[in-house]
């Protein structure tokens, strides 16, 4: 049976994982190396990098952040932020990604997603979206772009739909009510996007308990889920989250 | 002292080619990347890897002139390891984009997943040992191995089936006939137990099984 999959998020600025993390035993916790290693010995299931940084040339770092992760950590790692060209994606993906997550550029530049995935497959397109609840007469979720800071006109559902048909092999899906505020994922939100696609649908911001966890996977049927604060900070390792998960039957990976 | 076992990984084109090359370079091999007929002509040992789609694959290993070495290669008894693609290369022909011809050093056909699942069938998933093969050396039963595809392999002869996964249906996810072995998953992302998968590759690449 396929098993559910536990991603912890690092973000990297100019090579340097930011939002530092509380691991005594690591020499250096801005290493973003020797936290994936971390993280691989953890028994995370893949990881994923979002680089952060706003310049060319710290883009340029986070390719050789890349290469010398995956001469030490294998399993899957998906990589994003900033990418809007096919050789950004090729790049990444040369460096040793095996995915790449597209956000803003794919809202901007919908055929970007469709020629990454005849060029390279849609196993490795991952389109990232970031939604807001709107309540009114009827409730639905508006995607934003820019690192959450401007909204588009377009529906979360409608968009992941789309992205899906121009060939997004998986669907990255962070709730910006959520988001940072450790007190559970958005599970309608979930639960949409992942009734509405047939690509599996990674679910992420606002985990701050296992019993979240398990809330994304039962209740909002994502196939992963995506967490950052709670393993960074130490509140709960990997291993027992997949236990606690294992012991109200999802299907995990124990190491 | 012996020569260092050397090992090509056939170069056809785009996607992560590297976690290959890393995890062979951690064993006791010299991990080539080559796209050249004369490097794979010379190898002790060979992998197909895989990413993409079939038909861009197979028309760039024919653009490359490398279809025959790699036949030459599988029909010398020397080792060859396919891996997703890769397994699915090695059979009659493929029904993605259409019926299309693979390079048939297998008999049987590739199809599309079914049932009610999502597609790809991305993540990790046991893989029961069905027959017995030295590439399993030391990896338990129903261990966990990382998978990302849609299509699947089903090869005519039963007899070559080593390894099945459940996902919507049963389907061969490793494939054996001799020195000639092929996974549907990537143990190159496949932690400990993929890393070890690839060391019984070399094991068999220093020691082949005479055929």
């Amino acid at each position: 049976m396929l098993t559910r999959r536990i991603i912890p998020c690092l973000d990297v600025k100019n090579g340097r994982v930011v939002k530092g993390t509380s691991f005594v035993q690591l020499k250096d916790a801005g290493d973003p190396v020797e936290l994936a290693d971390f993280y691989y010995k953890a028994g995370a299931d893949e990881l994923v990098f979002l680089d952060i940084t706003a310049t060319p040339e710290g883009r340029q770092t986070m390719a050789g952040v890349v290469e010398r992760i995956s001469e030490k950590v294998f399993m899957p790692l998906t990589v994003g932020g900033g990418l809007r060209t096919i050789q950004d994606i090729h790049k990444l993906l040369r460096a040793g990604a095996d995915k790449v997550s597209l956000n803003t550029s794919a809202v901007m530049n919908p055929t970007l997603i469709s020629e990454g995935a005849d060029r390279f497959g849609s196993q490795c397109m991952v389109v990232a979206i970031d939604a807001k609840k709107n309540e009114g007469e009827k409730t639905w979720w508006q995607v934003y772009v820019s690192s959450g800071q401007k909204p588009v006109k377009l529906d979360a559902v409608e968009w992941a739909t789309r992205a899906v048909e121009l060939g997004a092999g998986e669907i990255l899906l962070t709730s910006m009510d959520a988001d940072g505020h450790c007190t559970g994922y958005d599970i309608e939100l979930t639960r949409a996007i992942s009734e509405a696609v047939n690509v599996p649908v990674i679910a992420s911001g606002g985990a701050g308990s296992l019993e979240d966890l398990y809330e994304a996977l039962a209740g909002g049927k994502a196939d992963a889920v995506l967490a950052a604060s709670i393993f960074h900070y130490g509140t709960y390792s990997v291993a027992q989250a997949k236990e606690f998960l294992a012991k109200r039957g999802v299907p995990v990976r124990l190491c | 002292m012996t020569m260092p076992i050397s090992v090509v990984i056939v170069d056809y084109g785009a996607g992560n080619l590297r976690s290959v090359v890393n995890a062979l370079r951690i064993l006791d091999c010299t991990p080539v990347l080559s796209s050249s007929s004369e490097d794979i002509s010379r190898a002790d040992a060979v992998v197909l890897p895989g990413v993409g789609a079939a038909g861009a694959a197979m028309k760039e290993l024919a653009t490359k002139g490398l279809i025959d070495p790699i036949k030459i290669h599988v029909s010398s008894g020397k080792p060859l390891l396919g891996v997703c693609l890769g397994l699915q290369l090695l059979l009659t022909d493929t029904e993605e984009g259409g019926l299309a011809p693979c390079m048939g050093l297998l008999p049987g056909r590739v199809k599309m997943l079914t049932g009610s699942v999502k597609i790809p069938h991305m993540g990790w998933n046991q893989v029961k040992q069905v027959r017995p093969h030295r590439i399993f050396s030391g990896i338990p039963d129903n261990s966990n191995f990382y998978f990302v595809h849609s299509y699947y392999a089903e090869p005519t002869e039963v007899s070559v089936v080593s390894g099945t996964t459940d996902y919507g249906l049963t389907f061969c996810s490793v494939l054996t006939r001799g020195n000639l072995v092929a996974t549907q998953f990537h143990p190159e992302k496949s932690g400990e137990l993929g890393l070890k998968f690839y060391a019984n590759f070399v094991e068999m690449a220093s020691e082949p099984i005479q055929c």
